[in-house]
């Protein structure tokens, strides 16, 4: 299968030249293919936000490539990554960032909004379609400060799958929510991930979500190492608290 | 199917009410700026319009009168000046030179309107034991009343002047105890004596002027005066009010008379007008001044309170420019509402103003002049100064960046 990313050799100093000069990912090379679901662990600290926001190319690395389907952006102007970013990239943050004055529908609006430059009745059809699909057709034309955390992230994934996105990043999503919650907002980007093949890259420090990815990324200082999710056990350095592994 | 708003409108418009206590502070704050910036303006304007139309219906655009006399001092044939010392010579009842030619190159000039030839001077009204010293103004009434209204200050009679009728004001009745119908006998320095009729008595707002002037026929004036065929003024109006001085100045050189304008005439109120008007621009550009920097602190509160919804914005696909619209449009709509209540606000006070405030005869202080163009002009200068005042915090959002905004 075609790769939806592709990184090469990756790396971000912040405050690059002053004396505090610090190198956050020191060479990074990785590959997502099509309806991969991955799950990115690591230490608090090591740099998986700042991977993240590299390859939703809301960032860009001092040096190495992006490519998202084979297109390399690193020649790509400010507004290039703006439009490809939201024609192909959705985001699912910690903090859901509803837009609190819109209601739960609007909210999954407005990518499709923002990109056609104003709202039209069909994108009505297919927020209510993905609201329907995240099971809140009850609470859709409710604002999102109405709503509970789990219910908030729910709408932040429909709201992420708006466009369609090849590849949705998703930052600690389960990360703000009572284990009950978060079992189902993860349960649901599988699901999403089986039914329509949308590739998934989703940051956890929850060990037994992420053995329930395809694979499990470790950023350890800044370098990365993936295996199988079977394998996870051994990785050096992942959680000493690790429970044992259950049968898949 | 609903036609939805460009996208800047309605996040902008939704930002706006859904911080609905902000929203409403600054558009109270704004509403009050242009009411009284509106209640200034046409106050003003209302009280100079009416002085100018009092002065403007009681006396002509342009006076064109005979060049002062000067005494030329003797000189020898050598050059050598003889008798330096030059008295100014008191100065006679002198007609026009050629006033009919002059008044012929007046009509000709497309700038002017009428052109009224009068015979002044002074005489003696007498009327049985009183007797009293009057202005003696001669005019051709159609010509003249289209410059100073009388037929407007009539209070008794009527304004008509055949050769033996004579129009008097009411202090002057008063004075000599004489009404409309009555005869009066005028006479002169040069010794002609008229016996008049009063056919009408006028009241021109002013105690002096109804005491002294007088109006009657230019032939009566001119053979009481002994003018015969002559004429001491020349009453012009012009089409441009303003352009008067520079008209003036205009005949003053081309021809061999004098011609005063309004405006130099009235120079004490000009002077006061442009006092006034600076003090009144100094006022209103501070009081918008300090409405653009309300705006623009409320924006650029709002900026940074709603800086995650920027980011996500901007995470989503929102292009830069978009973000700079949302926050434009919403310093504009702010300054177009603020606009539209402060103008209401501003004529509701200046109605109630002007039921209130009355000159000492019970007469209204300035006219209303609420001309539509005010509000227009105040709606788009304050969407204007709204949306340029929105432009710091704008650039600031679409400056924002998307990863600091997110993390926080
Ligand atoms: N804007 C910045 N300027 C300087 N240093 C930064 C900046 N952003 C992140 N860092 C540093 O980069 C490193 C990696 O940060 P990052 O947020 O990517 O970690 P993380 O793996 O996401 O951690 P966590 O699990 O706590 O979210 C940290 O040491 C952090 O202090
Ligand atoms: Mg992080």
């Amino acid at each position: 299968m075609a790769d939806v990313l592709k990184l090469e050799q990756i790396r971000k100093f912040y405050n690059a030249g002053t004396p505090v000069e610090t190198e956050v990912l020191h060479g990074i090379d990785l590959k997502l293919a099509a309806g991969e679901f991955v799950a990115l662990m690591g230490p608090s600290g090591s740099g998986k936000s700042t991977l993240l926001n590299i390859i939703g190319l809301l960032d860009r690395p001092t040096s190495g490539t992006v490519s998202i389907n084979g297109q390399n952006t690193a020649g790509m102007s400010d507004s290039e990554m703006t439009a490809l970013r939201g024609h192909t990239i959705g985001f699912v943050f910690q903090y859901h960032y509803l837009i609190s004055a819109f209601t739960a529908a609007e909210n999954v609006m407005m990518p499709m909004m923002v990109d056609h430059g104003r709202r039209t009745d069909a994108m009505q059809d297919v927020a209510y379609g993905l609201l329907a699909d995240v099971e809140l057709t009850r609470w859709r034309d409710n604002r999102a400060t109405n709503m509970s955390g789990g219910q908030q992230q729910r709408v932040a994934i429909a709201r992420a799958l708006a466009m369609n996105p090849s590849l949705v990043l998703a930052d600690e999503p389960t990360g703000n929510l009572d284990s009950v919650s978060a079992d189902g907002v993860f349960d649901l980007m599988r699901r999403i991930n089986t039914e329509h093949s949308t590739t998934f890259l989703i940051v956890t420090h929850n060990l037994d979500l992420a053995m329930r990815c395809d694979r499990i990324l470790d950023v350890i200082d800044g370098r990365i190492s993936g295996q199988e999710a079977a394998e996870a056990e051994n990785i050096p350095g992942s959680r000493a608290v690790a429970e044992p592994l259950s049968p898949a | 199917m609903k036609n939805w708003a460009p996208i800047e409108w309605t996040i902008g418009l939704r930002f706006l009410t859904e911080g609905i206590m902000q929203t409403v502070f600054i558009l109270t704050g704004i509403a009050m700026g242009v009411g009284v910036i509106v209640f200034m303006s046409a106050m003003l304007s209302g009280l100079q319009a009416n002085f100018i139309k009092r002065v403007l219906t009681s006396q002509a655009h342009i006076q064109i009168i005979p060049p002062d006399e000067v005494a030329r001092p003797l000189r020898s044939s050598s050059g050598l000046i003889e008798g330096a010392i030059v008295q100014r010579p008191s100065q006679r009842i002198l007609s026009i030179d050629q006033w009919q030619t002059i008044r012929s190159a007046m009509k000709a000039r497309p700038d002017v309107i009428t052109v009224s030839p009068t015979a002044t001077g002074s005489a003696l009204a007498i009327r049985g034991d009183a007797a009293r010293s009057i202005t003696l103004t001669g005019m051709e009434p159609e010509l003249y009343f289209q410059i100073v209204r009388v037929p407007d200050y009539i209070v008794a009679g009527a304004a008509k002047l055949e050769s033996d009728d004579i129009l008097i004001g009411t202090e002057l009745a008063k004075d000599l105890g004489a009404a409309v119908g009555d005869k009066l006998n005028l006479s002169t320095a040069s010794g002609a004596t008229q016996v008049l009729t009063i056919t009408g008595v006028f009241d021109l707002g002013n105690k002096g002027a109804n005491e002294r002037s007088t109006f009657v026929a230019l032939r009566t004036a001119q053979s009481l005066l002994g003018l015969i065929g002559g004429i001491t003024t020349l009453d012009i109006t012009v089409t441009d009010i303003y352009a008067a001085e520079t008209i003036a100045q205009d005949i003053s050189a081309t021809l061999p008379v004098q011609a005063d304008s309004w405006i130099k005439t009235n120079a004490q109120f000009f002077t006061a007008v442009r006092a006034q008007q600076s003090s009144n621009t100094l006022i209103r550009s501070f009081v918008g001044l300090s409405v653009a920097f309300g705006i623009a602190a409320v924006l650029i509160v709002s900026v940074i309170q709603r800086s995650k919804d920027i980011g996500i914005l901007r995470a989503m696909g929102t292009r830069r420019g978009q973000i700079l619209g949302v926050f434009l449009i919403q310093g504009g709509v702010l300054g177009f509402i603020g606009a539209i209540i402060g103008s209401s606000l501003g004529a509701g006070a200046l109605f109630l103003w002007h039921g209130a405030a009355r000159q000492a005869d019970g007469t209204e202080l300035f006219p209303l002049m609420l001309e539509p163009s005010l509000f227009v002009v105040a709606a788009a200068v304050a969407t204007l100064t709204g949306v340029a005042a929105g432009m710091a915090p704008a650039l600031r959002a679409a400056r924002l960046d998307p990863v600091e905004a997110i993390r926080g």
